[in-house]
């Protein structure tokens, strides 16, 4: 008995397993209340469903978060992703006006990088705290998207740029190996190489860190710059998808998704440890729960409303204080 | 003792800076175009910016104890949308500054004991507050809903002359109010003290004894409780309610902050200095229109120039102090910490 209940507990310690069961409960949940959610029709090579619909646009949300978790196991934070989305997503545009398509790339991605290491720069040599270092972006960033459009929506017809928005391969779209290839490289970052630890590392104690030969300031400036190249990639993916680039609107509160992406997926706030399957999870539950409202024909205003209880309820639960409460005191000892 | 004038002019700098760029900006306004440097530009700072003014005061109070709170902005607009509902169902006017400011109320308690009680990061906390101060508000109507009441379209309507045929509006009078008495209540009171100690370091202020659950919960509320004002404000100021209103104004009300001085850190800032801010934003905004060619975007990238300057200027401030703070001058200078502390 008290074997079971120690691996019951383990089980329910691995911070992947509480992202993956809300993710579950929902699937099960469309699985009963939704007819027809899982069925996938297969025309011209590609398949078609809610499910495919919900990994095609799940994918600028899942690349931004997942550069996200770093810095937020790094106990920093990065806000201007939306505003940079919107900037790469102007570059890219914009340069395949008498560019060939990779150098619009390259110049979005580039881009997307000197955002991140400006940030990454006003927090580890400036010392500033990076919710406010990446506020001043976050200001700024639509603005000068406006300035490389001139203030107005351009577009592109250009088939190689809006394939990486529409495109299908292996009969899925082509965002869900986009997310696939981030995810992969930053877990190989993570798991291969000495970085993810030093990330973990610098989360949890800078000094500490430092004390141990590490240099917080580059490990910063790196983890910063990624999550400005996942945002261009989202800002690719995005403005390749509408074949448009719009300054004001596009990833707008994305930041505020990407962060409660990160939560759920159960990387803490108060940096250490960070889990990028988990955010992956995170990422499809917000994207399936949309999915979700929009299919039961409940009006898409109450989107918010849904999203803001689903984050308290998380947080609660990921909460020492409020776990305290439903496990009384006497019982706990005697598991013990 | 010598040591204590240059830190005298540590607390002062950036709120002196705040004024000096208020003075320029007015000034090479002036100079540059004809009429802007009339008594009724000025006023109309006060008017068109009343409600960011009233928001900007209660976030500092936040940030001062060291958290944030991102739903002032979703807050002010469930206002705008209740009171306009309100009035549609035929409430009064004084009804609906009640509820109004219940709501706020209730709001800000309710994420101040979430944060507190569950040790729950502002961050996220007041961030699903946004979320779902929006939702209700599009839940009521995704429609916006004009203001017809007369007590409502009177006061905004009423002109209180300052000077010849300048005048004001009733909401820069409450704005004004809410500065002073939140001054007050910052340097007088003992809740006042016990946030500027809570920011500056919560785990000294819990062990000096200072009710730490109450003053979060409390400065959470009185933020609350701004927000509520400023929608009320906000919704004079515009007769409707609407609940797209305002979306991304709480960046407008940390950058207020920022610019007048409050240090994000926490423990430390001027009262005043948020008011200022806006009006530095404000000013501005009335530059780009008194131009005329500049596109409104140019606003967004001068005000986070603006941004990156004072956030430059802060961390060379605490760069400052922190070397200062070696032993040997901490023992010798008791009275310069107090200060601080109490403004």
């Amino acid at each position: 008995m008290a074997n079971l209940t120690a691996s019951v507990r383990n089980i329910g310690r691995n911070p992947i397993i509480w992202p993956l069961l809300a993710l579950a409960l929902l699937m099960i949940f469309n699985l009963i209340a939704i007819p027809g959610f899982f069925s996938i029709e297969f025309h011209d090579g590609r398949l078609f469903g809610s499910v495919v619909d919900i990994l095609k646009n799940a994918s600028p949300l899942a690349i931004i978060a997942l550069g996200m978790t770093l810095v937020i196991a790094l106990e920093g934070i990065d806000i201007s992703v939306g505003s940079v989305l919107a900037i790469a997503g102007a570059m890219g545009i914009f340069m395949l006006d008498g560019y060939p398509t990779w150098i619009a790339i390259l110049a979005a991605l580039g881009i997307g990088v000197l955002c991140g290491l400006w940030n990454g720069m006003l927090i580890s040599i400036l010392g500033i705290q990076p919710m406010v270092a990446t506020l001043i972006l976050l200001t700024i960033g639509r603005g000068i998207a406006q300035l490389i459009t001139g203030g107005r929506i351009i577009d592109t017809t250009s088939a190689s740029y809006t394939f990486l928005g529409k495109g299908y391969f292996l009969g899925l779209p082509i965002q869900a190996f986009l997310i696939l290839i981030v995810f992969a490289l930053l877990y190989v970052l993570k798991t291969r190489t000495a970085f993810g630890l030093f990330v973990e590392s610098v989360g949890g104690s800078k000094t500490a860190s430092r004390y141990a030969g590490i240099r917080p300031r580059s490990i910063m400036m790196i983890s910063y710059a990624i999550v400005g190249a996942c945002a261009s990639v989202a800002g690719i993916i995005v403005s390749a998808n509408l074949g448009s680039a719009d300054a004001n609107n596009a990833g707008l509160w994305i930041e505020l998704d990407a962060i409660l992406a990160v939560v759920i997926g159960g990387t803490s706030m108060r940096g250490g440890r960070f889990y990028l399957g988990g955010t992956v999870i995170g990422a499809l539950f917000i994207q399936s729960l949309t999915t979700t409202i929009y299919s039961l024909g409940v009006p898409a205003e109450s989107i918010l409303l849904v999203k803001a209880i689903v984050v308290i309820l998380v947080c609660l639960i990921q909460s020492e204080a409020f776990r305290k409460l439903f496990v009384p005191v006497g019982k706990k000892a005697i598991i013990e | 003792m010598n040591r204590l004038t240059p830190r005298i002019s540590h607390n002062n700098i950036v709120i002196l800076a705040t004024l000096l760029l208020l003075i320029v900006l007015y000034g090479a306004g002036s100079v540059q175009y004809t009429g802007f440097f009339s008594l009724q530009v000025f006023l109309n700072l006060f008017i068109d910016n009343a409600y960011l003014i009233i928001v900007a005061t209660g976030m500092a109070f936040v940030i001062i104890s060291g958290g944030i709170d991102l739903s002032v902005a979703s807050l002010v607009a469930l206002v705008s949308m209740v009171s306009g509902d309100l009035f549609a169902h035929g409430a009064n006017a004084g009804t609906v500054v009640a509820a109004s400011l219940a709501l706020g109320i209730a709001f800000g308690a309710g994420q101040g004991y979430l944060i507190y009680r569950f040790q729950l990061h502002p961050w996220i906390v007041t961030l699903a507050g946004m979320f779902l101060a929006r939702g209700i508000s599009f839940l009521i109507s995704s429609e916006s809903i004009v203001i017809t009441n007369e007590t409502y379209v009177k006061l905004s309507q009423h002109k209180i002359h300052v000077w010849g045929q300048n005048f004001v509006s009733v909401s820069v009078l409450i704005a004004l109010a809410v500065v002073i008495a939140v001054l007050l209540v910052a340097k007088f009171t003992f809740f006042g003290r016990a946030v500027y100690a809570m920011g500056g370091n919560e785990k000294s202020a819990a062990l000096m004894g200072l009710p730490i659950a109450r003053t979060t919960v409390l400065v959470y509320t009185l933020s609350g409780f701004c927000s509520a004002l400023g929608g009320i404000v906000f919704t004079l100021y515009t007769l409707s309610g609407y609940s797209l209103h305002l979306m991304g104004m709480e960046m407008e009300a940390i950058a207020a902050c920022v610019i007048g001085g409050i240090l994000l850190t926490g423990g430390f800032g001027y009262l005043i200095g948020p008011m200022l801010g806006v009006l530095c934003t404000g000013i501005i905004q009335t530059i780009i229109m008194f131009q005329g060619t500049l596109s409104s975007w140019w606003t967004k990238i001068a005000i986070g120039l603006l941004l990156f300057l004072f956030m430059a200027l802060q961390r060379v401030i605490v760069m400052r102090k922190e070397k200062s703070r070696n032993p040997v001058s901490s023992m010798n200078s008791p009275n310069s910490e107090n200060k601080i502390v109490n403004l």
